[in-house]
């Protein structure tokens, strides 16, 4: 089981820049989705009228599914200046992936809860870290993406595009830099040093 | 003394590297660095090279300090947690070892105990700033350290050949906005790809010190080419190695490429980092035959 809450406000409104496309995913029986406090954001949103459409939906990490769901927004998604997805880290990375070069936005961290951990399709990859980096990385995760799991940039072990630890792994941070190259947001290496926050036990989190 | 004050006063700064035992008797690489290195500004000592268990970059730094040299202290994130390095640093700091390379640091599973936990709480750049905080007075966890704080040359590394050499340099601008004060590059065989990634990394305003390792004979150039990232031989250099087998295992080869590879790039950076890889006492003829 997973868990996934909304990431504080201002960090999410810091995301709102133009009309945005939102994506739900509810309904997954592996994760807990903060239904109520979505819903409630996004009413606020469409009341602003900055909201180009809505799809509320189940298993978006289902790379077959998607596209079909997508398609029938097509023109509210070329609208939208982002998409705002409310999903653990998978689906994100997996509208990330498909919507490219697309702003693609995570409006959740992600958690684990204790017990059997979710099925994770494809190659998509969400570690639960709670601190969810994909609005600073194209919506590739660094965390499993990079076997040192870096946040601040690319290491030296790369070589011709492939991760000196496993041969058969494409280099995180080359992923990560081409992806933000391709949607224009390489200004996120301007931002401040990324630091992890161990402490990212819900529990701990909410004190 | 600080590295960084060399570089104020435009000094061409001349560092080389040592790496630690797996033992604890270090008389040997002491008393090498004393006969071969005593001339250069500083050295750089190794923290477990390749993810290989050896003795400790502190202590062999504090043990070349007491020798008469200027140690540089590399540092990994590879080992440690944000405790530990704090701690390391303000072990450095109290023993006068001022100069501080901050790496990320290889994969554990590179190395001789590929069984161990890689750490990586920290990396390059957050242990930058946590040097620069640690300066200012403050911990990681923002807490005041007592008493005078610590004053670092805070070094770093880029890989300036490497096939991403964009992504380095992303990399390199997020160093420098940590902290980073001066910069060592992996090793450097095809000037003319070096001078390019200087035309773009000198907007940063940092000084930086081209990366030497001193070839040894072809197998060793090919073996790079094949395994270790942001290093490619060029042919002409392995055909020049397998030429004459005997200059190049007297070293009279290799020290000639490396002279002639600090010749061409001396122009465009401020110093040069000599990696001998054993073969320190090379080192005086390298800087000999490279007129330095």
């Amino acid at each position: 089981m997973l868990i996934t809450k909304l990431k504080d406000k201002e960090m999410i409104a810091s995301l709102l820049k133009g009309k945005v496309f939102v994506i739900n995913c509810f309904g997954c029986k592996e994760v807990h989705f903060p239904e109520e406090e979505a819903k409630a954001l996004q009413k606020e949103w469409a009341d602003e009228g900055i909201v180009t459409g809505v799809l509320t939906t189940d298993y978006i990490c289902n790379p077959e599914n998607l596209p079909l769901r997508l398609e029938r927004h097509k023109a509210e998604i070329e609208a939208a200046d982002a998409v705002l997805v409310f999903s653990c880290g998978v689906g994100v990375q997996t509208v990330s992936e498909y919507l490219a070069p697309k702003r693609v936005c995570a409006c959740c961290d992600t958690y684990p809860l204790p017990g059997g951990q979710g099925v994770t399709p494809l190659e998509y990859d969400c570690d639960q870290c709670g601190e969810c980096w994909l609005n600073l990385t194209g919506g590739i995760c660094p965390i499993t993406a990079c076997s040192k799991s870096l946040v601040n940039g690319q290491c030296g072990g790369a070589k011709n595009g492939m991760c000196e630890v496993d041969p058969e792994m494409e280099c995180g941070w080359e992923r990560i830099y081409r992806r933000l190259a391709q949607t224009g947001r390489l200004d996120v290496f301007k931002t401040p040093v990324h630091i992890h926050n161990f402490a990212t036990d819900l529990e701990l989190k909410q004190e | 003394m600080r590295i960084t004050e060399c570089f104020d006063r435009g000094e061409f700064v001349v560092t080389a590297e040592v790496g630690p035992p797996k033992g604890i008797n270090i008389d040997g690489i002491v008393a090498e660095a004393k006969e071969f290195l005593s001339g250069i500004t500083a050295v750089n000592v190794t923290d477990c090279q390749s993810s290989v268990m050896r003795i400790g970059s502190l202590a062999t730094c504090k043990a070349l300090k007491d020798a008469g040299l200027t140690p540089i202290y590399q540092l990994t994130c590879r080992d440690r947690n944000r405790i530990a390095l704090q701690s390391d640093l303000l072990s450095a700091a109290m023993f006068g070892i001022e100069n501080v390379l901050a790496l990320t640091g290889d994969h554990t599973k590179l190395g001789d105990h590929p069984q161990a936990k890689p750490v990586f709480d920290l990396d390059s750049v957050s242990l930058l700033h946590t040097m620069s905080l640690l300066e200012q007075g403050v911990d990681l966890g923002g807490n005041q350290l007592v008493g005078e704080p610590p004053k670092f040359a805070k070094g770093a590394v880029v890989s300036p050949c490497s096939d991403s050499v964009d992504v380095q340099l992303a990399k390199m601008e997020r160093k420098v906005m940590a902290g980073a004060e001066y910069f060592q590059t992996q090793a450097v065989y095809e000037p003319e790809k070096f001078i390019e990634f200087m035309e773009t990394a000198k907007q940063f305003g940092k000084p930086v010190q081209l990366g030497i390792v001193l070839l040894k004979n072809a197998g060793m150039a090919k073996f790079m080419n094949r395994n270790v990232a942001g290093i490619h031989v060029p042919d002409e250099m392995i055909a020049e190695l397998a030429g004459d087998k005997e200059k190049a295992k007297s070293g009279e080869t290799g020290v000639k490429i490396a002279a002639e590879i600090i010749k061409a790039c001396k122009p465009y950076c401020q110093g040069v980092h000599i990696m001998a890889l054993g073969w320190e006492s090379k080192v005086p003829e390298i800087l000999k035959l490279a007129g330095i």
